[in-house]
This record gives structure tokens, sequence and C-alpha cells, in this order.
């Protein structure tokens, strides 16, 4: 464990990545997000890595897609803007098995919408920002520590699935500092993509998918031929125009994330025992109401929170279980109400699922979270 | 818990100065959340830095009811001290708020003016705020914020910076 030091979210981020193995990092500049760039600016050369600017966003989405087929883990970091320019190639990311990690440091959009003020309005971006049938994984940190732990996680996942996987930071926990401990380099667990066993005269297909569903295919420059394609690839890594093909490989894309759910699904219980009402929260929000709800807990009253770091894929079992004993689910979002919809899919009609957005560059405060849970149990009481 | 928010405008330095006394407060073994607001300006416009301080975690990271808020605009002051805790206190650039609010405890000192006049340069004007800031909450020790200060600013300006605390310090 290192020593207690002030630290910020993005900062924290960019030392998870590092720590991970990233040692490529393409971007562009732009609030929220600005502070990973210049830490892994400072720190890749220390460490035999590149930092490179690019000339906008698309470009750093590019470089970084080619430097991982060349092996490096790689990481571009960008705020809601930047994130909508790189959706074509997270896309293409996730058709050709890219590994790569993109941290979305959330602001108010659409557009240059407040850039200085923090939303969670990319939910849904992250979640259909590109296009096409294809999974996704995106996590949601709210401590500065955790902005650490989900870089680290994001980057392995990445390289284990060989999929796109999303940081998805807000301005509250990218720009705050707090005391934080790291973990010490050998209590980081580390993936590393898997490399091929076999010499194509042995057979070698770089898309043949192992038992876990996920493919093989050889960085660049170890000595295999390897074709890379936006197109519907078959085991060659060529295209194919056949439907079967087709289906097979859109459903192992899903599946390849599918049966790794529950072990990707991370997420916080408290005060669930016996909670009649929860609220169901992530990111910076997840703050805000947790001190709330510790507040209507210290008056007897019985409220339960879920946490959510893991927000695709979706939670739906928590929540399902949630919606099974509450009363009401309270959802506050720095949004119009986005992961809501969510919830509300989740919960089936179970239970009363309420929405409590905000969108005016102001973060919640206690009071108000505290009175809207007063006003439900005050509803479901009835 | 101690709420403070340090407020002024984009360059004056204020979002720094926060981040010292949060590690200040960290070195004595507290938690400590330090965030910052500020414009879409480069330079100028209305910018605050908050620090919370509390011997246990702290959830809710932005400061509800300051009980100091120190102000170096008067942009600031009228945009960042309406929210003063009861009894709270304020505390402003004599010469750079010429309007200071009504039925406020306000504490007034010619910060600017003293860096200008003691130091040759504006720029010091954060750090003898932080002095003062520290001589009126207490919030943590004059030798810990010292530390704090010559472990963030340059080493080469460090025995300036160290002036510039102690003319804060020493100020009322």
């Amino acid at each position: 464990m290192s020593q207690p030091k002030l630290m910020q979210g993005n900062e924290a981020c960019a030392l998870g990545a590092l720590a991970a193995g990233v040692r490529f990092f393409g971007g562009y500049p732009i609030t929220p997000s600005t502070e990973i760039a210049e830490q892994l600016a400072e720190q890749l050369p220390k460490v035999g890595g590149t930092f490179i600017q690019m000339e906008d966003e698309i470009a750093s989405m590019a470089v970084i897609l080619g430097a991982s087929l060349a092996g490096k883990k790689v990481l571009t970091a960008t705020s809601g803007p930047g994130f909508s320019l790189k959706q074509e190639l997270i896309g293409y990311a996730a058709i050709a098995e890219i590994p790569c990690v993109i941290a979305n440091v959330q602001r108010v959009g659409p557009s240059t919408g407040q850039p200085t003020s923090p939303a969670q309005g990319d939910v849904m971006q992250a979640r259909w920002g590109t296009h096409g049938d294809h999974p996704m994984i995106a996590l949601s940190p709210w401590t500065v520590r955790e902005s650490f732990d989900v870089a680290v996680k994001a980057v392995n996942y990445a390289e284990r699935f060989r999929t796109p996987v999303i940081i998805l930071l807000d301005e509250v926990v990218g720009h705050m500092r707090e005391k934080v401990v790291l973990p010490a380099d050998n209590e980081i667990e580390i993936y590393s993509r898997r490399q091929p066993t076999k010499s194509r005269e042995e057979g070698y297909q770089p898309f043949t998918p192992e038992a876990d569903l996920v493919p093989n295919p050889a960085d660049f420059g170890t000595g295999y031929r390897i074709h890379v394609t936006g197109l519907v690839h078959d085991d060659t890594g060529f295209p194919s125009g056949s439907p079967k093909i087709t289906e097979q490989c859109i459903k192992r894309l899903h599946e390849k994330i599918d049966c790794v759910k529950d072990e990707i699904t991370h997420y916080d219980e408290f005060f669930m025992e016996d909670a009649e009402i929860a609220v169901v929260t992530y990111g910076g929000t997840a703050r805000t109401a947790y001190a709330a709800v510790e507040e209507a807990r210290a008056q007897g009253k019985k409220v339960g929170m879920i946490r959510l770091m893991t927000i695709w894929p979706f939670a739906d079992k928590v929540i399902k279980q949630a919606a099974a004993k509450c009363k009401a689910l309270l959802v506050p979002e720095m949004n119009y109400g986005q992961l809501v919809m969510e919830i509300e899919r989740a919960a089936a009609g179970q239970t009363k699922v309420v929405s409590m957005p905000k969108y005016n560059t102001e973060i919640f405060t206690p009071n108000e979270i505290s009175g809207a849970i007063d006003q439900l149990l005050s509803e479901v009481a009835k | 818990m101690k709420q403070l928010r340090l407020s002024g405008s984009g360059g004056q330095g204020l979002i720094t100065a926060g981040i010292i006394l949060a590690e200040a407060a960290i070195a004595e073994g507290k938690e400590a959340v330090q965030s910052q607001s500020y414009g879409p300006e480069a330079r100028g416009g209305a910018s605050k830095a908050e620090v919370i301080i509390d011997d246990k975690f702290i959830y809710h990271p932005k400061v509800v009811n300051p009980g100091v808020v120190l102000a170096m605009t008067q942009q600031a002051v009228d945009k960042y001290s309406a929210d003063l805790a009861e009894g709270g206190l304020l505390i402003i650039d004599t010469d750079l708020v010429p309007n200071p609010p009504q039925g406020k405890k306000i504490i007034s000192v010619p910060i600017t003016k003293l860096s200008t006049e003691k130091l040759g340069r504006e720029l010091f004007a954060n750090i003898i705020a932080l002095g003062l800031l520290v001589k009126i909450t207490g919030v943590v020790s004059l030798d810990t914020i010292k530390a704090a200060v010559a472990n963030r600013v340059p080493p080469h300006t460090v025995d300036k910076n160290m002036e510039a605390l102690l003319i804060g310090y020493q100020a009322i």
C-alpha cells in the first residue's frame, strides 16, 4: 500500500490504466477529461510507453486501435462530444475484436452544452452510441480509489474479451480530489490478451474462438499474417457474406460477454435487508445518495441503496430482486432520466420506479434526496 | 465537519490554495475532499474551490453550508457567499470587494495589495489568503500548512511562498 495521498479521480484513472499495463495513449484534450491525458503524457514516457495527441477525437480512437492491433494495451479519454466522434470506430473495435478502453468523463450536453459542469447524460450513448448489434461494457466509479480500480478492470476486460470497454466517469468524480491509498503493484490483478498457441501449419486460424468464445488473433509484427476488417469476419479474419457466418459472428460477439455477465456486473448493496424503499444510483450521484440514505437510517427509516459500478451490461438480477421486495425504487441521475428506463425494464412492473432527474449543472444535495425519500416513504405507507 | 469555500476569479490561484489546504488536512491524518467549479473561460470568470475536512469518509463531495467563505472578487462575493452558514465567516479582499454584503460577519484584509507591496507581485495573493484562512480557522497547524505549501509550489519559489504564508498568518 502506498501512503495516503490527495488525488483527483482523473489522475487515479490514468494511474490505474498505467498499472494495468496501458502503454499507449492517443487522445485529444477536452474538459473535464484532460487531466487523464496530462497525467499519461508525464507518466508514459517514463515506462517506455507512447503518448500521442492526435488532430481530433476520431484520429485518437483510430490510433489506439492501430496500437492495440500491434500488441499494446491502449486507452483514450474524452467527454461527450468527443465520445460521439469516436463512436464509429468503437463499433469497428467491437466487430474486429480489438481490445481498447475509452474513458468518457461526462459533462452537460448535447454539443458544447456546459463544458465544465457535471452530468451523467451519456449512459445510453455508452450503450448504443455506435451502430448495429453489439455488447458493451461500461463501468462507472464513485470514488477516487475506485477510479483506479475501475481503470484496471476496464483494461483487463478489454484484453480478456477483446472488446471496447467504457470507463463512464462523471465530472464530479473525475475532478474531485480526496484522500486515497493506492494498492501495491502485487495487489493488482492484471490480465493480458492471449497469444496464439500454434502455427498456421498446425491449423491456426486467427479468429477461431476458444471455449470462452474469445479468439486469439496474433498481434501485428509477431510473425503471423493477420487480416482485420470492419466487415463480418469468419475464423480466418477475412470478410464473409454468408448469412450463417454473419449470424454466428454477431451471436458470438454477444455471447462472449453474456456468458460472464454475472462475473463482470459489480454493485454494492447498503441497508437492503429490511429496506422498504431503495435508492438505485451510480457515479458521483451515489455519494450524495449515500449521505441521504445514511441520514435516513440514522432516523430509523427503512431505506436501502444499490450502487451500480457496472452500468453495462445492466444489473438486471439485483434490480429484479430489489423490485420484488421493495415498495419503491428511487432513481436520482444527473440527466433527464436515462438509466431509470433500464431499471423500469428490470423491475417489470413489480414495484413503483420513480425517476429523479437533475440537469441544471448542479449536483444533487443530500437534502433534495432526503426530501424525495421522505415523500416516497409516505406514499408507500398509504 | 469543516466546510470551506475559496472563491474569486480564474487565475487567482484559489484552486491551488484549496488543494494545498486539503493536502495539509490529510497530512494531519484527516479525511479531505477538494472540488472546484469554474466557467468555460481560460482565465477570468467566477471560480471556486471547496474543501471539506472531517474525521470520517466524506460522501457528498460539495460544500452545503460553508462555515467560511473567502472571496477575492466582488463577483465571487455575490455568487458564492449567499449560502454561508448561520454565524459563518466571510473573508474578503478589501480592495477587490468594494460592496461587501450586509448582515454577515466579515473579515476584510487587503490580500492582493499585501502581495504586491510586500512581495512585488500579486501572484502570491492565494498563499497569503491561505495563511489568513489557517490563522482564522485553525483547521490545520501552521507547521502542517508550511510543509504542504513547500510540497506543492515550484522549488525556487518556496522561500517567497513561506513569506507569503506568514504575511497572511500575521495579517490579523
